[in-house]
Parts: C-alpha cells; structure tokens; sequence
C-alpha cells in the first residue's frame, strides 16, 4: 500500500556513479544545477542533455524508474509553462481569448520546462545512486569549514540520518497501523473531506505515539554507547578520495569549460 | 467449508528491484471451528499469508474464498468480511488509540455502522470475555499493564463478533503469567463460542498444548500440513526449517537415548508426564 512511496529513493545498482565519494556527487549535482543557468543558447542545452544522458546511462538506474521524480514536480513545471508562455511580452503568435502567445513566451516556456527537468533529474541521479547515510557523511564533511561560524555541523548531519532512516521505518508502521485499523473495520478511502480527516485519528494516534518511544529508545541506546556529540569522534569508514574521484572532479570541471565556451559562442 | 486458499502467490513490491516473493502457490483448506496453529521461522511468511485471509492484500495470483465467495471479486464487500474474519496484529496494544478502554473497544462494532446501544452491548461483553475488570472501562488504554493493553485490543476485535479469529504472536513479548493469560484466553474463546481459530507462533510448545492442526511454512511455501503429533515427529526436518520440537518431547528423546523404555510421540506436558511416570 504505502511501499510504492519511494523517499530518500536510493536504487541499488552495481555502477560507477554508486562507488564514487558522496562529496563528488554532492558537488557535482551542485555545480551542474549553477551550469543551467550559465547559458542561454541552445547548444548550451544540448550540452546539459548530453552530459545528462551519460551520467544516466553511467548510473545503471533504469530510465523509467527516474522519470517517477519527475511526476511529483509536474505541477510546477505545468504553472512555469503558463506564466512563461502567456505572460512574456513580445512579438504576438497567436491569440486565445484575451491571452497572447508570444514568439518570446514560446521560447522561455520552452527553456524553463528543459531547465527544471535537467534539474531534477540531475540531483535525482545523485539520490538514487547514494544512500542516505553516505549522502549524510558527504554534507557533514563538505559543511565542516561552516563550523567556524558555530554552525554545529555534526549535530546537523546526525539528525538528517536519523531522520532519513526513520523514513521507512515509520512508513511500514504506519501501513502496519493502518492495517490493523483496518482490520477493525477502519476506511480510510470514502466519504467526504471531513469524515476522512477524522477517520485518520485511529491512524495518527498509534503512530505519534510510536514515533515518541522510538525516540526516547534511540536516544537512551546513544547514551548508553556514550554519545556526547562530534567533537572528537571518528569514523568507521572515513571518506577518502581515490582515483575515480579525482577523474569525476576532472570531468566535472572539463563539463563547466564547456559550458562557458559554448555560452560565448 | 469455511476458507479455501487457492494456488495463493504474493510478491512484494513487483516489479521493482526490491522485487520479493513472500508467498509460493499455497493451498489449504479451513474447517468451520478447526483450532489451527500457524508455525514458521521469521519471515516464511506468516504474516502475509494471514492479511491475506481477510484480504488486507491482494494476492498476485491465486484466491481465496470465504464461505464459497471469491473475496478478492470486485463487488465483494471486504469491510464486512473483516469483521467475519477478525485478525489481531502482532503487538495489537500498538493500535490502541482512544481516550478510554471502553470506547476503544466500541470501534469496531461502531464502524460496522451497528446502533450505540448495540456497540456498547458488545464492547461490554468482549472486556468481560478477555477478564478486564468494570473498575477498568474508563481509564486510558495507555495506563494499563502490558497484558491487559493486549487483552484489550484482543476484545477491540472480538467485539466484532468474528466467525473465524486470526491471532498473530499473541503471547510476543509477554511474561510467562501474560502468556498464559493469553492463552487461557483464546481456549476460552473457543470453548465459550466454537470460533475457528488460527494462532500464528514462533513457540512450539503453545501450538503442541492447544492446536488440531498444524500448517508449517519455509520460505514462501507450506511445508507442513498435519496433526501436531505429526509434524513434531519430524524433528531433523522441523529444526531444518529453523523450528524446532517441543520442549518436552526433546526431554523424552534424551531419556530413550539413555536407554529408559519410552515412547516419544508425546508433545504436551500430560502426556509427557504419563510416559516418565510409566518409569517407576
């Protein structure tokens, strides 16, 4: 029922993108959403699609699997359309009722829909091919210069991976919630907007419930292993860069040379 | 004819690559008041077979019928069956959500759409059979001991009036006095109103005391289908599939291996009794 969300949408493959340093897929996923707004030309574009296409062909994840992400900003990229496409001043192509369609409208609808759509389906490459917790590790050792301003790094990154791998915990809880309800006679799907919202009591109070003992468990089992925060704790498996690191850097930085030369052009 | 499970297949999130096959083509056969234990290792797919009975999943391929209907037909009210075939979850305190015991209990009967004089007629009724106290009724499900918090969901279902009980792990997580509780409980049941019943459960010795029937699942498939004292006579292939054999039957195999004249067929404790008395 609830297994089909997929959050913090990790998809084991045996690739390279999966083997790289978090830091470099963090960093790259960075640098290639700022590319999109380098250029305005189209070959520009071309050379964001045909980066793209590499890395998803590199990445093993199944192409059908990665549009699913895209399903969920649909709307979005639907209101882009209309406000680009009916409100952008400039040469008239046609009209509908009281909105004109521009030649201008046209062509910036057009770049915004390639643009949010690169976006995401190259920050969701990152995702699917790191697991939450390595994503985790990458921030907090790419935030450690942040500490200088007390920004408590470590603190910071603890709580994203606990709150990451309750994800599916709490999900199956509530499945498991919601079957037993169910069990009891429980609807969750009929009747109007009012009598939904109070059929999701039996649901909601079993699972705050849980998600307070949860809490209060973990936080007694990390007492009790003596945790006192990040100042002076090591690492089971330090990140360290190999050689493939250092080409992806190579490769990220090639892609933005590219990237300025064609916008010149 | 009570349940039929028919070529039963299920797979977990298909196709996906988490792709899991928890069920293989079961087929078996429910009496109407049959006592039926339900044995296998963590996940051999107890569970999910049981939520496949009164279809909280729907099954890939193969069906089940319920009194001679198909209940995964698309005009088969399954809300209704879910009160013929009430199934209590595994830790089922953990659905406990009301302000008091009494109007838990009252859920059920409640979502069946029956009158309120109805409801609390068998909220009633369903906390006198589990043995929760009058004094009990209107305090906070969440101030209980453990086993009465379970105790209470188990009534949050009998309240519905089953035909057919599904209990799963009942006993998880109990003091031997809860486990006992529990189990008088559900031979209670029984005898008071003929219910069939299903006891899902990891202990041996609770299935060998109280059940007819034995179904043993591994991996996916069912393995086992037959009296207890069957099944348990197969104790290199039970403790093959990561179960094992009563207790008490273990102790009568270890006096025939030092040579004391007796037989080891006996699965309770009775029975194992009378066997070492024979000795003297």
């Amino acid at each position: 029922m609830l297994r089909e969300i997929t959050l913090g949408q990790y998809y084991p493959a045996d690739s390279i993108l999966h083997k790289l340093d978090p830091r470099v897929k963090i960093t790259g996923a960075f640098l290639y959403i700022i590319s999109m707004f380098m250029f305005e030309n189209y070959a520009g574009y071309l050379l964001a699609a045909l980066f793209l296409t590499i890395m998803i062909k590199l990445s093993r994840v199944p192409f059908s699997f990665m549009v699913r992400g895209l399903r969920a900003v649909v709307i979005l990229i639907l209101i882009t359309v209309f406000f680009n496409l009916f409100l952008t001043p400039g040469e008239p192509l046609f009209q509908l009722w009281r909105f004109t369609i521009t030649k201008e409208g046209l062509q910036s609808a057009l770049k915004m829909v390639l643009r949010l759509t690169f976006l995401i389906l190259g920050s969701s490459i990152m995702t699917l091919t790191t697991t939450p917790n390595a994503l985790t590790d990458g921030m907090e050792r790419l935030l450690r210069p942040m500490r200088i301003f007390r920004l408590p790094v470590h603190e910071i990154a603890m709580m994203m991976s606990i709150a990451l791998s309750f994800i599916p915990i709490l999900t199956e809880e509530t499945d498991k919630i919601m079957k037993a309800q169910m069990a009891r006679g429980a609807d969750f799907e009929s009747g109007n907007i009012l009598k939904r919202v109070r059929s999701l009591v039996p649901l909601l109070v079993p699972l705050f419930i849980s998600a307070f003992r949860r809490a209060g468990d973990l936080a007694l089992a990390m007492e009790a292993r003596c945790y006192r925060g990040g100042d002076g704790r090591t690492k089971m498996k330090p990140l360290s860069y190999k050689k493939r690191d250092r080409i992806a850097y190579a490769v990220i930085v090639l892609y933005l040379i590219l990237v300025v030369v064609i916008r010149r052009v | 004819m009570s349940i039929i499970v028919n070529h039963l297949s299920y797979v977990y999130s298909q196709d996906t690559a988490y792709a899991v096959k928890a069920l293989k083509d079961i087929s078996f056969q429910v009496e109407d008041g049959e006592f039926i234990g339900l044995l296998g290792s963590t996940g051999s797919g107890k569970s999910t077979l049981i939520q496949h009975l009164n279809g909280l999943l729907t099954p890939t391929e193969g069906s089940v019928y319920y009194n001679g209907e198909d209940i995964f037909e698309k005009d088969y009210d399954r809300r209704l069956l879910r009160s013929r075939v009430g199934l209590v979850f595994q830790y089922p305190e953990h659905q406990l959500f009301e302000a008091d015991v009494f109007s838990d209990v009252c859920f059920g009967p409640k979502n069946l759409g029956l009158s309120k004089s109805e409801c609390e007629l068998r909220a009633y009724e369903a906390l006198k059979l589990v043995g929760i106290k009058d004094e009990e009724f209107y305090v906070s499900p969440f101030d209980l001991s453990g086993g009465e918090k379970r105790r209470t969901a188990i009534a949050g279902v009998l309240a519905m009036k089953p035909e057919v009980l599904i209990l799963d792990e009942p006993t998880a997580g109990l003091d031997p006095k809860g486990r006992e509780e529990i189990l008088s409980l559900i031979r209670r049941i029984r005898e008071d109103t003929g219910m069939t019943v299903i006891l899902v459960s990891h202990s041996m010795s609770d299935v060998a005391e109280n059940t007819e029937r034995l179904l043993v699942m591994y991996q996916g498939q069912l393995v086992l289908d037959d009296t207890p004292r069957r099944v348990f006579s197969e104790a290199d292939y039970m403790r093959e599939i990561g179960l094992d054999i009563p207790q008490v039957t273990k102790v009568l195999w270890g006096l025939r291996k030092r040579g004391f004249p007796v037989r080891t067929d006996a699965i309770t404790l009775a029975e194992a009794k009378a066997q070492i008395m024979r000795l003297f």
